[in-house]
């Protein structure tokens, strides 16, 4: 008989992690009532209710947390693995947000397709709690885990319209790259601990801080490999390339969530990993981080006019959003941390309302048409509707008056801000991809207010009878659109809450 | 609650009106006629019961300390520059908050009445109530941007309500043109903007008399003049007063409300509260007092021999406005405001007036053919003489007490230039308005005559609400002026189109505020009278402009300048009278206009300016743009915007080529990505 | 060669190593093994059904089995070295674990209610 030797068993905050638990716990116990009450014609609405407290209960909890960690300052719990901090809870709140919204959009439209609600939610909200994992990571191993518990259920989900051949595509291609990419992110994450013997981000950072390593390299490659993991996630060229198939094939409620939380979940690892772990090396990964965002920007921007698919164009619009928000990354100044979160924070909300509006507008039965010529005349046929995703793109696009405006501004100034003539350049770089970017987004505009000039292609799109707005989808419009308005008009109280959110 | 805290809630004023507008804008057509008009003058009712308010709790305060700003959230937050949204009470915000919301109360209570019947009632309404929203917050602002924001309200507001019957033309044309008329102003405020942000960085009204200490003359004299050009876009001041007359194509109420009540004393709104510039730069004062004292001049000449009751009364709001720009020039703010009031009261009553007359006869502007009204309307004949004394400077009636202040404070500060252009202007307005009232009201009765050839009669005595849509109904009755109801200088007398029936009184509805303004028009002097501790205004006031040097008048200036000018009204009166007294022999005679003739020609066409202005623009200007049309933006513009399309789309193919909807092809292209990552790594970075 | 990277020496090594043997297992089977070539012998299960056609090279059940049996695998992992420490755990490890376990068991409830075990 071995002794056993004593654990020491990491102190436990429980109110560190309560948002997680209560997501998981919600997820978990949706499986239950799904086991339970499976033939029963209740099932969708109870499941729907328990997973809606559920995030109501998570985002009361995130809501308390911010009080507390903006004016105590961080918690750090289970062995500095997880920190919850004002970045963590702000990001954790959009996230939140996203979530529901994924999960109202879908109530109307699972039962439209006739697919399995519970299962959806569960997933959604299993997805989520993965994401608000990986906003308070603070520990290599726990970004992985979270990289993980966030990813598989979002294959299931892009998958989940199985009858439609789109969707299997979809989910299979992005599992097969995705698996790929988690490879090569943990291949990072073990080099990394081979150069510095820790994978906790602050030991990470306390152990370069205090030695010199004598060779780089595998640090250097571990960090490379790193940052190719997390750019498969947030979709930046040239790993972007899953991108438009996928949010193309997913369901339209599961590309909004995808657009909206998995970016900002993603792009809180990025922050936090090489700020957190690797602020010596800012010389290193900045000249990656802006090829990134530049040819994020020129790709997505300069693809997306070609597209003749309305949710496809979304998605390459969605890369350049991508390489906007490096561009706040590269920054690497509380500025541009600043401007990334309110950029992520306006994002989620202008794409969860183009996807929504998408979701509703196409006609035909099976979210599958989405081309121009099937939304052409859309503002004219039903103005409240058209009006709105015309809002939604010329945010997008930057329009003044709206969120996508200020977003783009801080952004902008926060590259600005540094000075050298590296960041002039990729100034003008996304500059040059915000004017591209406009001739699409105009383009949907435009096809959304003319009549359709070719009568047998699109008798269709008249004839089929119109999608009503249900309750919950008119919720989730209205407010992203009331948000997307207001960051615009009044951005204030918005740029101090991301102010106030960039401290580690 | 202390006062305070109440002037803290200053923003909720214009939030009602706000709020009225969106309700109306969202739900009007299911509200309909009248509720919604009734539901737009609650919220006006509420807004001014809100502004007493704000006067009381600003009077329980001592005198000095009367300035309650509340900062209600930072805006725009842009590094060290940040610019809120903020409320200020003061006297002079009060002031203002007071006369738009009491005579915006009066004139949405007419309009219920004016506007029955139209078929975009409720829109009417909604407008009218945006457009107050947008003057309060023009008002309560802490600040420029603010203030530029319920600017452009204002300006759109005016565009949405004089094209309000978009389908006439000429209504459409109007609006266009007091919208880009008043852009030319906007520069001006926008540039002065530009130079207080650069020179000391915020926009903040309570850091205007600091900062006015400490820059130069020079830049001083800059943002001053930069404020006045966007005045004189707002304030229709020379040269950019043309919009105003063609604005007479809104509806008459809102001719009163905007453009002689509020809109167009936000410009001197604005030159009030840039004060301390003034104060520092003595040249801008020497060039607004002579824009003012020439626009009041050159103003009253032309409207002297107008034939157009609206017409004439627009050319009398423009030359009254030069009155108060005048004030401002000599350092005599509180006669300015003073002016604004009372000008409110009687040019609204007056406009109100000129309503209900053109309702009453068939929708006929033109003086020439109206005659002897006071038989068929006698209340508003009442109401409009008691105006007409007001305006000509006949005491005790409101005008007297404000005109004279100004040419006291003109003559006292040693102006003697503009004092006497002031006092010969003020001998035009005795003139014009006589003329006014006695070829409206008195002397013969010619609408019969225009009426010799009665055409088909039509029932309820004309489309009294101008209703485009209306005007299509009935196709048969031809009627050229239907569209066109401005008469223009110089065009023969127009047939009546009372169709053998007699003009006849408006509703009680719209006598009810011409009757409360005129009211206000006879005793609008009491809250300024120049006699010991009875200028309350001035005393309310005088905290806002501290540090003016005012002069003050001595007892024998007041007596030479106040005797000269109630003379000079005497005798413009008499002259009218002389020439009017009887009517016209003639329709087509005007004798005025005959006697003074070929001056006349030139003041009736209001100095060919308009014209000029129109041909230029139509003329070289449209030639140069459609150069720059043709050749530059063709060519080399259009050439390079399609070339770049091109070359993205070109790319934009390349890309998605490549996006093939192979997995492999996607792994690959995440392989060589990672591939140049490390290939960077290892050969680049740690160097 | 640092000596970081030496250590990595004995990994090397035993890939060859594992390489070797398996290489060497198979090369003498095949030398010592009589080869007489009948047709039955070259289908892929001598004994069960021809996998071509309508079916399958799998039946997709088994893919829900073999995770099924991962998901206990995995539990399994967890459990031994638990259950080693289960005395200086103390009762949080004890909760802890139960609701591993418990988490786990729903997963198997959920797909024995939706039919998974059903075999037919």
């Amino acid at each position: 008989m071995i002794a056993a030797a004593p654990i020491a068993t990491p102190a436990v905050d429980l109110w560190a992690i309560a948002p997680i638990i209560a997501l998981v716990a919600t997820g978990v116990g949706l499986v239950l009532i799904r086991a339970l009450l499976r033939r029963n014609q209740a099932v969708t609405p109870v499941c729907f209710s328990v997973a809606v407290v559920g995030l109501l209960v998570a985002a009361g909890l995130l809501a308390r947390q911010w009080h507390r960690v903006r004016d105590d300052g961080p918690i750090v719990s289970l062995a500095d693995m997880v920190r919850v901090d004002p970045f963590a809870v702000f990001l954790g709140i959009v996230i939140v947000a996203a979530t529901l919204a994924g999960l109202l959009l879908a109530y109307a439209y699972l039962r439209r397709e006739d697919l399995e609600a519970p299962e959806y939610f569960a997933l959604l909200l299993l997805s989520a709690a993965g994401m608000l994992m990986m906003t308070t990571a603070n520990d290599l191993v726990v970004v992985f885990v979270a990289l993980e518990v966030l990813s598989i259920p979002l294959y299931v989900l892009v998958a989940f319209d199985r009858r439609r051949l789109r969707s299997q595509e979809a989910g299979l291609k992005y599992f097969v790259l995705g698996a790929f990419s988690s490879a090569v992110f943990l291949y990072g994450i073990a080099l990394v601990y081979g150069a510095t013997g820790t994978t906790s981000l602050s030991g990470i950072a306390t152990f370069l801080a205090g030695n010199t390593l004598f060779e780089q390299t595998t640090l250097l490659v571990g960090l490379g490999l790193l940052l190719v993991g997390l750019g498969f996630k947030v979709a930046a060229v040239p790993f972007h390339m899953w991108t438009p198939d996928v949010y193309q094939g997913a369901p339209t409620p599961v590309t909004a969530f995808m657009a909206a939380a998995t970016k900002a979940a993603a792009f809180a690892a990025v922050l936090r990993i090489v700020l957190t772990a690797f602020p010596q090396y800012r010389d290193d990964w900045r000249p990656i981080l802006w090829v990134l965002a530049a040819l994020s920007m020129l790709v997505g921007a300069v693809a997306a006019l070609v597209q003749n698919d309305v949710k496809r164009t979304l998605a390459y619009s969605s890369i350049a959003h991508a390489g906007y928000i490096l561009m706040g990354v590269y920054a690497a100044s509380s500025r541009g941390r600043e401007a990334a979160l309110l950029y992520l924070l306006v994002y989620a909300f202008m794409a969860i309302g183009a996807f929504a509006v998408v979701m509703i507008a196409a006609p035909g039965p099976d979210d599958a048409k989405h081309s121009y010529d099937d939304y052409r005349g859309l503002a004219v046929r039903r103005p409240v509707l058209g009006g709105l995703l015309i809002f939604f793109v010329l945010a997008q696009a930057g329009v003044p008056l709206t969120s996508g405006f200020v977003g783009k501004l801080e952004l902008f100034g926060s590259v600005a801000q540094a000075g050298e003539t590296s960041d002039y350049v990729l100034l003008v770089i996304g500059v040059l991809s915000a004017v591209i970017a406009f001739a699409f987004y105009l383009r949907i505009a435009w096809t959304l207010v003319t009549a359709p000039d070719d009568d047998t292609a699109v008798a269709a799109a008249y004839s089929t009878r119109p999608r009503r707005v249900d309750g919950w989808t008119g919720i989730v419009l209205a407010g992203a659109a009331a948000l997307t308005l207001v960051v615009g008009v009044l951005p204030g109280t918005f740029i101090h809450f991301a102010r106030d959110a960039v401290f580690f | 609650m202390n006062a305070r805290d109440i002037l803290d809630y200053l923003g909720i004023i214009p939030l009602l009106p706000l709020a009225g507008a969106v309700i109306l804008l969202l739900a009007g057509r299911r509200i309909g006629e009248p509720r919604a008009g009734w539901l737009a003058t609650g919220m006006m009712a509420l807004a001014f019961l809100g502004s007493v308010v704000a006067l009381f709790a600003l009077l329980s305060l001592p005198a000095d300390g009367r300035l309650q700003v509340n900062q209600v959230f930072t805006w725009i937050p842009a590094g060290t520059f940040s610019v809120g949204m903020g409320t200020q009470a003061d006297p002079l915000s009060v002031t203002w908050l007071l006369l738009v919301t009491g005579v915006g109360l009066c004139i949405h209570l007419y309009s219920i009445a004016y506007m029955h019947g139209d078929p975009l009632f409720s829109r009417f309404f909604a407008y009218l109530n945006l457009f107050a929203a947008s003057m309060l917050i023009l008002v309560v602002a802490d600040n420029l941007l603010m203030t530029f924001l319920g600017w452009e309200g204002v300006g759109l507001c005016s565009y949405l309500l004089i094209s309000f019957w978009y389908r006439r033309n000429d209504a459409a044309t109007a609006g266009k043109k007091a919208f880009v008329t008043n852009r030319v102003g906007d520069v001006g405020f926008l540039l002065a903007m530009f130079l207080i942000i650069a020179t000391y960085g915020t926009l903040e009204y309570t850091a205007m008399a600091p900062a006015a200490e400490i820059i130069s003359a020079g830049t001083a004299t800059a943002i001053a003049l930069l404020l006045m050009v966007g005045a004189m876009g707002k304030s229709a001041q020379l040269p950019l007063h043309l919009w105003l007359t063609d604005a007479m194509e809104g509806p008459t109420p809102v001719s009163a409300l905007i453009h002689a009540a509020t809109m167009v004393t936000a410009g001197v709104f604005l030159m009030c509260r840039a004060y301390p510039f003034l104060e520092v730069s003595h040249d801008a004062s020497v060039v607004i007092m002579w824009i003012g004292a020439i626009t009041a001049l050159l103003a009253g000449t032309v409207a002297v021999v107008q034939p157009d009751i609206k017409r004439a009364l627009a050319y009398s709001t423009i030359s009254q406005l030069g009155y108060m720009f005048l004030a401002i020039g000599v350092g005599g703010y509180e006669a300015a405001v003073f002016m604004v009031l009372c000008h409110a009261f009687y040019k609204g009553c007056l406009f109100l007036g000129a309503g209900s007359v053109i309702h009453g006869n068939g929708d006929n502007q033109d003086m020439r053919i109206m005659g002897r009204y006071r038989k068929f309307l006698p209340v508003t004949a009442f109401a409009m003489v008691i105006a007409w004394l007001a305006i000509a400077g006949i005491p005790p009636f409101a005008g007297f007490w404000a005109k004279d202040e100004i040419l006291v404070e003109a003559y006292a500060h040693g102006d003697y230039g503009v004092w006497i252009v002031g006092t010969v202007a003020a001998l035009l307005t005795a003139v014009y308005m006589t003329r006014l009232i006695f070829l409206t009201f008195f002397g013969n009765a010619r609408y019969e005559a225009a009426d010799a050839a009665p055409a088909v009669p039509v029932v309820s005595g004309g489309s009294d609400e101008g209703d485009p849509a209306d005007a299509d109904g009935h196709d048969g009755d031809e009627d050229p002026f239907e569209d066109h109801p401005t008469v223009v200088f110089g065009e023969p007398p127009r047939p009546s189109r009372l169709h053998g029936h007699r003009p006849h009184e408006s509703p009680v509805l719209m006598l009810v505020p011409i009757l409360v303004l005129a009211g206000l028009s006879a005793v609008g002097g009491l809250l300024n009278l120049p006699f010991g501790k009875l200028d309350f205004l001035h005393q309310f006031l005088e905290p806002v402009f501290e540090g003016a040097k005012g002069v003050k008048a001595t007892t024998a200036q007041k007596l030479t300048a106040e005797g000269l000018s109630v003379l000079m009204a005497l005798i413009g009166v008499s002259i009218a009278l002389l020439v009017y007294r009887r009517g016209l022999r003639s329709p087509d005679r005007d004798p005025l206009v005959d006697r003074l003739r070929p001056v006349s020609t030139l003041t009736g066409n209001a100095y060919y300016w308009d014209a000029g202005v129109t041909r230029f623009v139509g003329g070289p200007g449209e030639r140069g743009a459609s150069w720059l049309n043709r050749v530059f933006d063709a060519r080399i513009i259009d050439g390079a915007v399609n070339g770049t399309a091109w070359l993205f789309q070109w790319a934009g193919r390349a890309a998605s080529r490549v996006q093939d909807g192979y997995v492999r092809r996607y792994a690959l292209g995440i392989l060589l990505g990672t591939v140049a990552v490390l290939g960077f790594v290892l050969l680049w970075a740690g160097r | 060669m640092t000596e970081f990277y030496r250590s990595y020496l004995a990994v090397a090594v035993l890939i060859l190593a594992a390489i070797g043997m398996v290489g060497f297992m198979l090369g003498l089977g095949r030398l010592i093994r009589p080869v007489r070539a009948q047709e039955q012998k070259y289908i892929p299960y001598e004994a069960g059904s021809d996998p071509t056609g309508t079916f399958g090279q799998s039946n997709v059940r088994y893919y829900v089995f073999a995770l099924l049996f991962v998901i206990f695998d995995v539990e399994a992992v967890f459990i031994f070295p638990w259950a080693v420490n289960l005395e200086s755990l103390g009762w949080f490890g004890l909760v802890e674990m139960t609701i591993f376990v418990v988490v786990l068991t729903l997963g198997l409830v959920y797909a024995w209610r939706k039919g998974v075990l059903r075999w037919a």
